[in-house]
């Protein structure tokens, strides 16, 4: 494992590392410089509002590293119990995974496979949809260097990245001075298209509020201007809220543009329509390479919930929602979905791997969650490992434990730690268990 | 008392690069290699395999192939109906389940490779970027040795040096990068034309003459340039190139001329079948085999390889770092399309499609990949290869052994495909029948060789106890499809077709000496545009699990 890069501040007893990665959201800034003080982080340079959140709320929780049944437990209790557990199950779901590092989603995976259980991440319920809608069409995409390099049109669609993710404006998609955009946000035309007027809307040139659930006949009316097919302004007036002239004048600077993005987020993903609105959005920005180049990318929210996808995927060959009862795996969102298995009363047991599906998950779900034994590992006390048969407290990705994430646009970046936890991490609790639970599948 | 030999006994062994065709002998593994017999007779083996009557030779060497990293996993990704009607990878008490199609999951690609009795697989192109992701698929990959080639034909900083005739600087940056990527070789794909597809609406290069703009430098500089830097930095392979206008008809013409490029120097041209089409330029009407043409090339020149890239009919997924290639090939084939552009150094593109033995097209490249084999003069300058899964699985490795082998099955082959390859073709009039020494070469001795692997595609002492062992039949798809047994590093994994023991397998890396003076040179230029910092982009030792240098 790397080492980190200790320089000694002022104050004799604080430690700096340099260049450490905020797994906070998808943008994964490894540009942080941490300082700790008795094994608390006391400045986050360049992290931003919700970086900083994470860095200072983030010491070594003063809590047993393992509960059974709500009463402290050793960490070799914790993983007995949990491997019998998954073991004794007829329909263990194992859930969660994106925020951990990939070494710990691996793991995650392999147990699935031991115990032909069902493996689902937190992308069903956020860019799930995505993942359906380029399983239909593909992607156009790239990586965020190119954005800061080359876009000089850069369209905001049903997300709010001011606030969601605060630096990517700086970092990677407004601000940046590229090699082809040298002067940065003067080089840029920014878009917005919203049902709200987020604080995101403030930072663009144009913005565009349509009508709520109207995000396909938006794209639509997008992807019919590309082609230069007629459309009529009064139906286009009312399914969307906007001027059919503002939409075809959206379309010519897209036309006009040299290097075009689309950054989408789960205002498309999670309305009405969801796979359809991100297969409608994918497929303007592949017609749209018929004039200009063009990109399209799901702005994702968790650290490493991209590690989780590429993880599941290069283990399974799908994405999420896998289920191996059979021996081998297969793919189907919606039955194969933790939410699902659980509101439907299927599942009979649970690992909930550093996720709250107890604080927003549907009620029939939660409640079934309550009534079956489930294992949970989370640094933090949550509503999930409060009612967790067995609740791990681990050691935090990025801040406790080194790893590999991903970043939302499928960069792989390593973590250094900024100093050691009492508390396993997901990697060692996990690998324990599944030690545990090849020995009894023997 | 345990000697810690292992014998396999009275095999008819097949060890090319010894010379040996076919001999019966015997062979001596200990502590995961092969040795000499202990001069002590009285010194017995702890185990000995009764190898009579069964065909002996080195483990596979698959030197191009598609199987991790951020292109392969967006294919898994996007194909989910590729696998339903796939066969199923069932886990085991010893093995994962996994997928099948024409990408397989991480566990099923090491248990297949193993099974056709294959111990070593190359990636061709990585985006040096995503080298961490790749180490942790290779992990996650059993059975087989692997490593990866480093995409380096679009990367900023290469074309800069070129443009401002800094050929220190390139090589010392050459080897920087495939130390920090834990890589193999620079591969070349389509030099020059990505990052003009970065740039323009369809962008693309045409001719090893043409400008790349911004950076102001031509195709054939950098294909000149990285070959020289390769050599002098004297890397176990040479450079690995995937030429400019792969697939368009007329594209012979820039591929010989990309051969004459490289001079003195060593190249290796990978799937050269995609290279090798004569006809006008977008026009299949008059689409034909240049393979003649260029193997002459080939025969003459004995600094150049190539691997076939070798087509079957049937349904896969193209997966090349040639971004407008993806694109091109998603319209032709009205299919989806991914595409992704690494910052500062490739590009990436995706598209399934089917190859039909009713089109014209179709049966020309098949047609012309067995071409290449059947006229190549020397059977170790010209590997096996479908360039999995561009031309097809890896799976299919068996039934071109049969192709080359057994020229009756290949001739009602023919009877099979559009009848103006007899015309468009010399594939007719070619009798050449491959005989199992020759096979062992394109298939094991010769990549092995090309790579500069000392330890591999050979069995004489201190070669990696990398065996694999075939019950003979005529029927030479049979006998390669399901191997009798084979040995990695000594221990048995897989015996007819079971996976045995799925150990880990090495990954193999260069690390070639530069000047560390241009470290700073790259940081200051890293940090102006790379999204990432600096320090975070190498790879360090610790992070690989079971990794070892290739020297010269």
């Amino acid at each position: 494992m790397s080492t980190p890069a200790a320089t000694k501040p002022a104050d004799a007893s604080a430690t700096v590392i340099t260049d450490s990665t905020c797994t906070f959201c998808g943008c994964v800034c490894d540009d942080i410089d941490i300082t700790v003080k008795d094994n608390h982080i006391v400045d986050a340079k360049r992290a931003c509002v919700l970086g900083k959140a994470w860095f200072y709320n983030h010491h070594a929780d003063d809590r047993p590293s393992c509960l059974i049944d709500g009463k402290p437990a050793s960490v070799d209790e914790g993983v007995e119990r949990a491997a019998r557990i998954l073991t004794e199950a007829k329909y263990p779901i194992i859930y969660g995974l994106s925020d951990t590092t990939s070494e710990a989603q691996r793991v995650a995976v392999g147990i699935g496979d031991a115990i032909r259980g069902t493996v689902d991440t937190t992308t069903s319920v956020c860019h799930g949809p995505s993942g359906m809608a380029f399983q239909g069409v593909g992607e156009v995409t790239c990586t965020l260097g190119e954005i800061a390099n080359r876009g000089d049109l850069i369209i905001f669609w049903g997300g709010n990245p001011a606030e969601s993710h605060p630096r990517h404006f700086t970092k990677y998609s407004l601000m940046p001075k590229g090699m082809f955009v040298p002067n940065g946000r003067k080089d840029r035309t920014a878009v917005g298209v919203d049902v709200r007027k987020t604080k995101t809307a403030k930072a663009m040139d144009l913005f565009f509020q349509i009508k709520p659930r109207a995000d396909f006949e938006a794209l639509w009316t997008l992807r019919a201007l590309a082609k230069g097919i007629e459309v009529d302004p009064v139906q286009v007036k009312n399914d969307t809220g906007i001027e059919l002239e503002r939409w075809q004048d959206l379309m010519n600077r897209m036309k006009a543009a040299k290097f075009g993005v689309i950054l989408f987020g789960m205002g498309l993903t999670m309305t009405r329509g969801k796979h359809l609105n991100s297969e409608a959005l994918l497929s303007l920005a592949r017609d749209m390479n018929k004039f200009t180049r063009f990109v399209v990318k799901p702005m994702r929210g968790h650290g490493n919930v991209t590690g989780a996808d590429n993880v599941v995927t290069w283990q399974t060959g799908y994405p999420f929602g896998v289920n191996m009862s059979r021996g081998y795996p297969r793919f189907n969102p919606g039955e194969y979905t933790s939410s699902d298995t659980l509101a439907r009363g299927e599942a009979d047991a649970a690992m909930l791997i550093a996720c709250d599906p107890m604080a927003n998950f549907s009620q029939p779900a939660r409640e079934r969650l309550k009534s079956i034994p489930y294992i949970a590992l989370d640094p933090k006390d949550t509503p999930t490992t409060r009612h967790a048969t067995v609740a791990f407290t681990t050691a935090t990705y990025g801040i406790n434990v080194p790893g590999t994430v991903y970043r939302m646009d499928d960069v792989p970046i390593f973590l250094r730690p900024a100093f050691p936890s009492s508390h396993p991490s997901d990697f060692e609790v996990l690998s324990a268990i599944q030690r545990r639970v090849l020995e009894l599948k023997q | 008392m345990s000697s810690g030999y292992f014998k396999i006994a009275d095999g008819t062994v097949y060890d090319p690069i010894h010379g040996v065709n076919g001999e019966r002998r015997d062979i001596w593994i200990r502590d995961g290699k092969i040795v000499d017999p202990p001069s002590d007779p009285n010194i017995r083996p702890d185990r000995t395999l009764d190898a009579s009557g069964l065909v002996v030779m080195p483990g596979g060497v698959d030197m191009h192939c598609h199987i991790a990293g951020p292109k392969v996993n967006s294919a898994r990704k996007m194909r989910p109906e590729d696998k339903r009607k796939a066969d199923k990878v069932v886990g085991t008490a010893k093995t994962r389940s996994g997928t099948m199609g024409s990408v397989p999951s991480t566990f099923a690609t090491g248990y297949k490779y193993a099974g056709l009795g294959y111990t070593t697989a190359f990636d061709a192109a990585i985006p040096p970027l995503a080298a961490r992701h790749v180490h942790e698929e290779f992990e996650d990959t059993p059975c087989i040795d692997k490593g990866f080639f480093v995409l380096m034909g679009n990367n900023h900083f290469v074309m800069e040096s070129i443009h401002r005739n800094e050929p220190d600087r390139l090589r010392s940056f050459v080897a920087w990068l495939l130390g920090a990527a834990k890589g193999f070789t620079p591969k070349i794909v389509n030099p020059g034309g990505v990052e003009v597809w970065k740039q323009l609406p369809s962008g693309n290069v045409h001719g090893l003459d043409e400008n790349v703009g911004h950076f102001d430098v031509t195709p054939r500089q950098i294909i000149e340039q990285l070959a020289l830097a390769v050599d002098e930095l004297r890397l176990p392979h040479s450079v690995h190139l995937h030429c400019n206008n792969l697939g368009m008809p007329g594209n012979w013409r820039t591929t010989l001329e990309t051969m004459k490029t490289f001079g003195d120097s060593r190249g290796h041209l990978a799937h050269i079948q995609f290279h090798s089409y004569g006809g006008g330029e977008g026009d299949e009407t008059t689409f034909n085999s240049k393979a003649g043409e260029l193997v002459d090339y080939v025969n003459d020149h004995p600094n150049l390889t190539v691997d076939v890239g070798q087509v079957l009919f049937g349904e896969t997924t193209t997966m090349t770092a040639d971004g407008p290639l993806g694109y091109y090939l998603s319209n032709a084939f009205k299919s989806k399309w991914f595409s992704a552009d690494t910052e500062m150094e490739s590009g990436c593109g995706i598209a399934p499609i089917e190859y039909k033995n009713t089109s014209i097209v179709h049966s020309l490249q098949w047609a012309i990949g067995l071409e290449w084999y059947l006229l190549a003069k020397d059977p170790w300058r010209v590997v096996m290869s479908t360039d999995h899964p561009n031309g097809g699985s890896f799976l299919a490795y068996p039934q071109i052994i049969q192709l080359l082998m057994d020229r009756t099955y290949r001739e009602d082959a023919l009877k099979l495909v559009h009848p103006a390859v007899r015309e468009r073709s010399q594939l007719a009039n070619l009798t050449r029948e491959y005989s199992l020494y020759e096979i062992c070469i394109i298939t094991r001795s010769g990549p092995a060789k090309i790579l500069g692997l000392v330890n591999k595609g050979h069995l004489g002492a201190g070669a990696d106890a990398d065996i694999t062992i075939y019950t003979p039949n005529d029927d030479k798809t049979k006998m390669f499809e399901l191997p009798r047994m084979v040995i990695k590093n000594g221990v048995v994994i897989v015996e007819q077709g079971e996976v045995r023991e799925p150990i880990a397998g090495k990954l193999l890396y260069v690390s070639p000496e530069y000047d560390r003076g241009i470290e700073a040179d790259i940081a200051q230029w890293f940090e102006k545009y790379y999204s990432i910092r600096f320090r975070n982009y190498a790879v360090p030792l610790e992070y690989l699990h079971d990794a070892q240098e290739v020297r010269i």
